[in-house]
């Protein structure tokens, strides 16, 4: 049994007992701002706290989006947000031995665990610490205070506008999340992984932040796995923040796994300056209602970002891809290739936007996203945009909707190969173009195994972590080795 | 034929002004400025129009009050003062019984625009109806072709002599109630041409309707209603052109497409109305909706467009594929200089089985203009095995100007096929280099790129128009070179 | 002296490639340059015609009596420099006969003369067609589309034949041409050849040399010449290979 002991939540509930009059929860949570500020804003430097006003006055005067919004016109975000749910001011508890919960194993792959508990920081090495490769991590709440002037520098710079309500929201509500600071030319020898879980009995909303930054020639990779460890319904608000200093690497893989009831909401701003290189990689296995707004600057000449992604959805869950490439200098390259498989009544959406500055001369940018669509009632809707000001340009796009290679079906079925294995085998190859771009190969491998789990319909949620440590490796019943495709 | 095209193609270019600016003097019968119900009466009553058409416009008009203007498509411009609009011009001759009726200004007119309205100087195997402002004046042929059965005469003329047929397709493909242009059009139009392709019947001569704008502070709102019946095949162009004018001049048009089983029906435009001056003064807006309907099975619609001119474009040439096996075409060139801007591209709507379309657009931005595709393919459930191919190029020609391109997909129904593909690049400084080394200029070498890289969609264009539509282009870009 | 070029150093991307170049070419004169992989060969052709990203930072070229250094690559194509490309680039949608026509009339502007009578032009492509045995099915493509590798040599000689320039430089035009092909090329150069004008043609092997004979043999290394000789010196090439010249070159500088 999980559950609160000493920390405050509070009901979002949409109808009060007594009246039954409908509140919706833009109000609610307006309320909850004013009535708790002063807790929210705890340890907030002075810039800060106006960060805070600011988006609060703009999430009050705007609330949140309908279908009504052209962003939003495909994903049905009122239901998502049409709950009850319960708004934590303070550190969960949780009654399971969290260390054992975000223990991890993975062959060939080594990574230091930042955990993450229904939006709070939680880590056995203390709020903030710094590894042997000098990497500093910890929570938000602690680095603000420790490190007021890289917040004030950098917090809230890149998640700047006003005109998406849940950053809004967001930077006006949260109170914690991960801090994590790699300074100038330090590598980072093992990828960090942030696990966030949601564990409660109950359906909570959960902000939570990020704010990472590279500098100089530094190097991270980056796993952030989102998961929820029971069946009740969360819906989690994250934004990140990224700032890749000059020629630092970084690489981030997102796992998107939770139950079916669960929605996310995640918001991603990286700004790339001169020489640096990105990759972020978003697979998504499961989740209710999972909508990633991706924005990636290349502020700095010979920057390079690969944003790559796979959703494997069923059932009845829907995932919305809001990608937007911003080439806002001269000789930067960009890659953008998302892969899905809808089966069931999944629905998808992409909406890529590649945006070419005046001046940003020799840009090379390109632009895909694939769909299989697997049965009549799966949807999909695809927008892949580009808005180019600058002529010495190589700008590509593409979509494709389709099946799975009927001639292909045959020709593995010619050879023996079962129905439904060739479909496997097809589904897997499309999606391997995306596999293989990520470049750690522990973790390459695990997912791999994910996928075609995945695909067998094998892995809904997990019951401990997403990388399944806890459970015995299963035997493949597979009658040919996918991993000599 | 070709080096002959070639070349005058190639003198063309060195005069780069707007050649069709010149404004004839004409005595009008005109409207006050402005709109209301009152207007909207006087011009039905102009028109000696019958109580439905007028309860037609009356009920578009009243819609339309209560809409605004969209603001989703990537232009900008200031605020259109729709009272200051003259909802009706109409040269003051009318219903011509002979050509020696016809002012001999107008005349001339159409003989600057190359079109002539006497039949023994015309094109062979080419119709033509002329619209000038707000109306009518010739409509060249009809006689051969009713001989056929077919009906090609102005809009007005349908209403009067077939208004089962009016009553029956006018607005079954674009409702009023479809956009804010359209609501407009459907209460103020004046005009037009109608055509009506009996079962069976190929026509035997291109239907063509030339449009000019000529008096000044006018709106044009024409509108074209084709129906084709079962098994009729028809090719119909369009022109147009508008004087010279520091203020810019509206025109909102709908055109209605209707093709029964088996039926096809081409559509081209070559859309030269006046796209302003160098610093982007004057010039036409074109609000136009254009929509056809494949009712039938196996029938086909197919657009081909060449934009050359308006300072703005607004147009969405679309087919909605209801018969099962029907097949939707678009292909598109547009170009923009100076400051023109176009938001220009296709919807395919995919409702029966087997449906096919095929989108293929160039864009070409120069100067400091911008130039935008936006297109929707949209698959609904009960398209088994839809199929579409979208490739959209965009080319740049200067550093000042924008290309975009904002496809829409959505699919519903898994048996269906979409593809979408688009470049974005300039022109290639090899193939300049190639040309230059062989001794043609800069300017030269990019209209003959150019040409080149159009050339998939003015092959769609029928013999007539393919030459006019080069020409343009050259002219469009002329001094684009920078 | 038709072409003159003298202490020609190029730079591309701030990398000099010639570095202090001298060439003579006579009226009626065949030239042949010959050198190792990425000397600088297609690079002075590319400074001859004027080619965008080629840097003249010293010297100067003359040609018929101007400098033609700072003139804009068609002006210099216009007074009679033509150059076979090492790559023709293809320009899809141009028919060659749109090309070829608008390349004449051009040439015919810079002259004075009116535009060439399409009927005359008709006449000249078939038979400049004939005189490099080149199909019709490829004049009536787009320019370069599709064509093969050795298709589109031709088609630079087609092209050379129509212009009748005064300098034509052959860059590799020899390269991926079989043995039929070959001698087209030569035809059509030695048809064209005349006291007036002159060519310089790159090479690597000496077989095209033995249809054109040439006047003068130049080794290009490392950015200069560094030996001329007459048509025996590519045999020598041929047999020894320029390890040779290379260290001749290394030993003298
Ligand atoms: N655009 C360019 N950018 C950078 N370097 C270049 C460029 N073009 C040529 N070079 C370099 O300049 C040198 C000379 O190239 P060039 O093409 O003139 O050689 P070449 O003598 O013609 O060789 P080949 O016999 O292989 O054709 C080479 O080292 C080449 O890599
Ligand atoms: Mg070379």
């Amino acid at each position: 049994m999980s559950g609160s002991r000493s920390n405050i939540c509070l009901k979002l509930s949409m109808k009060t007992k007594e009246t039954t009059q409908f509140q919706d929860l833009e109000s609610l949570l307006t309320a909850q701002f004013e009535q708790h500020s002063e807790r929210i804003a705890e340890g907030d430097t002075p810039a800060m706290k106006s960060l805070r006003m600011k988006h609060f006055e703009a999430f009050k005067a705007v609330g949140f989006p309908d279908s009504s919004h052209e962003k939003w016109r495909f994903t049905d975000i009122e239901s998502a947000l049409n709950q009850d749910f319960c708004h934590e001011l303070s550190a969960s508890r949780s009654d399971r031995n969290i260390e054992e919960l975000f223990r991890c194993e993975v062959h060939n792959f080594r990574s230091e665990i930042i955990s993450v508990l229904n939006g709070w920081y939680h880590s056995e090495n203390g709020p903030l610490f710094t590894n042997e490769d000098g990497v500093i991590y910890g929570s938000v709440k602690a680095a603000k205070i420790a490190y007021p002037e890289l917040f004030d520098a950098r917090y809230g710079h890149l998640a700047h506008g006003t005109a998406n309500s849940f950053v809004n929201l967001n930077t006006a509500m949260v109170q914690d999340g991960v801090f994590i600071y790699v300074p100038k030319g330090v590598e980072a020898s093992r990828t960090l992984q942030i696990i966030k879980m949601i564990d409660r009995d109950e359906n909570v909303f959960v902000q939570n932040r990020q704010l990472i930054i590279l500098e100089e020639g530094s190097k991270l990779s980056l796993m952030h796995c989102d998961d929820s460890i029971n069946h009740h319904t969360s819906l989690v608000n994250t934004v990140t923040e990224v700032f890749v200093g000059k020629n630092a690497h970084f690489e981030l893989y997102k796992l998107q796994n939770l139950n079916d009831a669960s929605g996310l909401i995640n918001n991603t701003f990286i700004s790339q300056e001169a020489g640096s290189n990105v990759r972020t990689n978003t697979l998504t296995f499961n989740c209710g209602m999972i909508r990633n707004n991706i924005e990636v600057a290349l502020n700095g000449p010979g920057a390079h970002a690969d944003v790559l992604g796979l959703y494997l959805m069923d059932k009845q869950q829907h995932v919305d891809n809001q990608i937007r490439i911003l080439h806002n200098a001269a000789h930067c390259t960009s890659n953008e290739l998302f892969k899905g498989i809808l089966d069931d009544e999944a629905t998808a959406v992409f909406n890529g936007y590649i945006y070419v500055k005046r001046d940003a001369q020799k840009t090379n940018a390109y632009q895909n996203n694939k769909n299989i669509l697997l049965k009549p009632t799966a949807r999909i809707n695809t927008m892949p945009f580009l808005e180019i000001y600058a002529d010495d340009v190589k700008c590509s796009h593409g979509a494709t909707i389709g099946q799975l290679d009927q001639e292909a079906m045959f020709y593995l079925r010619s050879r023996g190969i079962s129905q439904s294995n060739a479909r496997l085998l097809l589904m897997y190859a499309f999606a391997a173009d995306v596999i293989n771009m990520i470049n750690i190969e522990g973790l390459k491998s695990r997912i791999d195994d994910m996928v075609k789990k995945r695909l067998r319909g094998e892995l809904s949620v997990c019951e401990k972590c997403v990388l399944h440590c806890g459970t015995p490796e299963k035997e493949y019943h597979f009658d040919i080795d996918l991993s000599k495709l | 034929m070709e080096v002959q095209q070639n070349d005058n193609i190639l003198e063309q270019v060195t005069t780069s002004d707007y050649k069709y600016g010149f404004y004839t003097d004409i005595e009008n019968d005109m409207a006050p400025p402005g709109l209301n119900e009152d207007i909207v009466r006087f011009i039905s009553a102009k028109k000696e129009e019958p109580e439905w058409m007028l309860e037609f416009r009356l009920k578009a008009f009243r819609h339309w009050q209560n809409l605004s203007e969209p603001g989703w498509a990537h232009i900008q411009y200031p605020k259109i003062n729709y009272q200051d609009i003259i909802y009706y011009a109409a040269p003051k001759k009318k219903s011509l019984a002979s050509l020696d009726e016809v002012d001999p200004e107008l005349l001339d007119t159409f003989n600057k625009l190359g079109i002539s309205l006497e039949e023994q100087k015309m094109l062979s195997g080419v119709a033509v109806d002329a619209v000038i402002d707000s109306v009518s004046v010739k409509t060249t042929f009809q006689d051969t072709l009713a001989k056929h059965g077919i009906i090609f005469c102005s809009f007005s003329e349908a209403v009067r002599e077939h208004p089962e047929l009016v009553k029956k397709y006018m607005g079954s493909v674009v409702p009023y109630t479809d956009n804010y242009f359209a609501a407009l059009n459907s209460a103020v139009f004046s005009d037009g041409s109608f055509c009506f392709i009996p079962a069976g019947v190929r026509c035997p001569l291109e239907l063509s309707t030339y449009f000019r704008i000529n008096a000044a502070n006018t709106g044009q709102f024409e509108r074209t209603l084709i129906v084709a019946e079962s098994g009729s095949y028809v090719s119909y162009m369009e022109g147009c052109t508008a004087p010279q004018r520091d203020e810019n001049q509206l025109h909102a048009a709908i055109v209605e497409i209707v093709a029964m089983d088996h039926a096809e029906v081409k559509y081209s435009t070559v859309q030269n109305w006046y796209p302003g001056d160098k610093e982007g003064k004057g010039g036409v807006y074109n609000f136009v909706t254009k929509r056809g309907l494949c009712k039938g099975r196996s029938s086909k619609i197919s657009w081909t467009q060449v934009e050359t001119g308006s300072s703005i474009t607004w147009k969405y040439p679309s087919c909605v594929l209801m018969g099962d096996n029907s097949v939707g075409e678009f292909y598109s060139v547009a170009v923009t200089n100076n400051f023109q801007q176009a938001d220009t591209g296709t919807k395919m709507i995919h409702i029966g089985k087997n449906t096919r379309s095929t989108v293929i657009s160039k864009g070409i931005s120069a100067g400091r203009s911008n130039n935008a595709y936006r297109g929707l393919v949209k698959i609904l459930p009960g398209a088994v095995n839809a199929r579409n191919f979208s490739q959209c190029d965009s080319l740049l020609l200067g550093d000042q100007c924008g290309a975009h391109t904002f496809p829409y997909i959505e699919a519903k129904n898994e048996t269906s096929i979409v593809e979408h593909e688009a470049t974005t690049s300039k022109i290639s400084e090899d193939q300049l280099f190639y040309c230059n080394q062989r001794g043609i200029d800069t300017e030269k070498a990019i209209g003959l790129i150019v040409n080149g890289y159009a050339k998939e969609v003015l092959n769609k264009l029928p013999m007539e128009f393919a030459v006019e539509a080069q020409k343009l282009l050259a002219i469009t870009l002329e001094g684009s070179v920078g | 002296m038709l072409l003159n070029i003298k202490n020609l150093h190029v730079e591309i991307d701030g990398k000099e490639i010639i570095k202090g170049l001298n060439l003579g070419v006579n009226q009626g004169e065949v030239h042949a340059i010959m050198g190792p992989n990425g000397t600088g060969k297609s690079t002075l052709a590319a400074a001859i015609t004027g080619r965008e990203g080629y840097e003249i930072t010293a010297g100067e070229i003359w040609f018929k009596g101007t400098n033609i250094v700072d003139m804009e690559p068609d002006e210099r194509a216009n007074l009679g420099i033509f150059l076979s490309f090492q790559y023709p680039v293809e320009i899809p949608g141009v028919s060659m006969t749109n090309f070829m026509r608008t390349a004449i009339n051009a040439k015919r502007e810079y002259q004075g003369l009116p535009p060439v009578p399409a009927g005359e032009f008709l006449k000249m492509m078939e038979e400049k067609k004939n005189l490099v045995e080149i199909h019709s099915k490829l004049t009536n493509r787009s320019v370069n589309e599709g064509f093969s590798g050795g298709e589109k040599k031709r088609n630079e000689i087609f092209q050379m034949a129509m212009l009748e320039p005064s300098l034509a430089i052959l860059d590799e035009t020899d390269s991926g041409l079989d043995i039929d092909a070959l001698k087209v090329v030569a035809k059509g150069v030695n048809q064209l050849k005349s006291g007036e004008n002159a060519f310089v043609i790159i090479t690597h092997y000496q077989r095209l040399l033995d249809y054109i004979v040439p006047d003068f043999v130049h080794v290009l290394f490392d950015g200069k010449i560094v030996k001329t000789g007459g048509k025996n010196l590519a045999l020598e090439l041929e047999a020894k290979g320029y390890e040779w010249i290379k260290e001749q070159h290394l030993f003298e500088a």
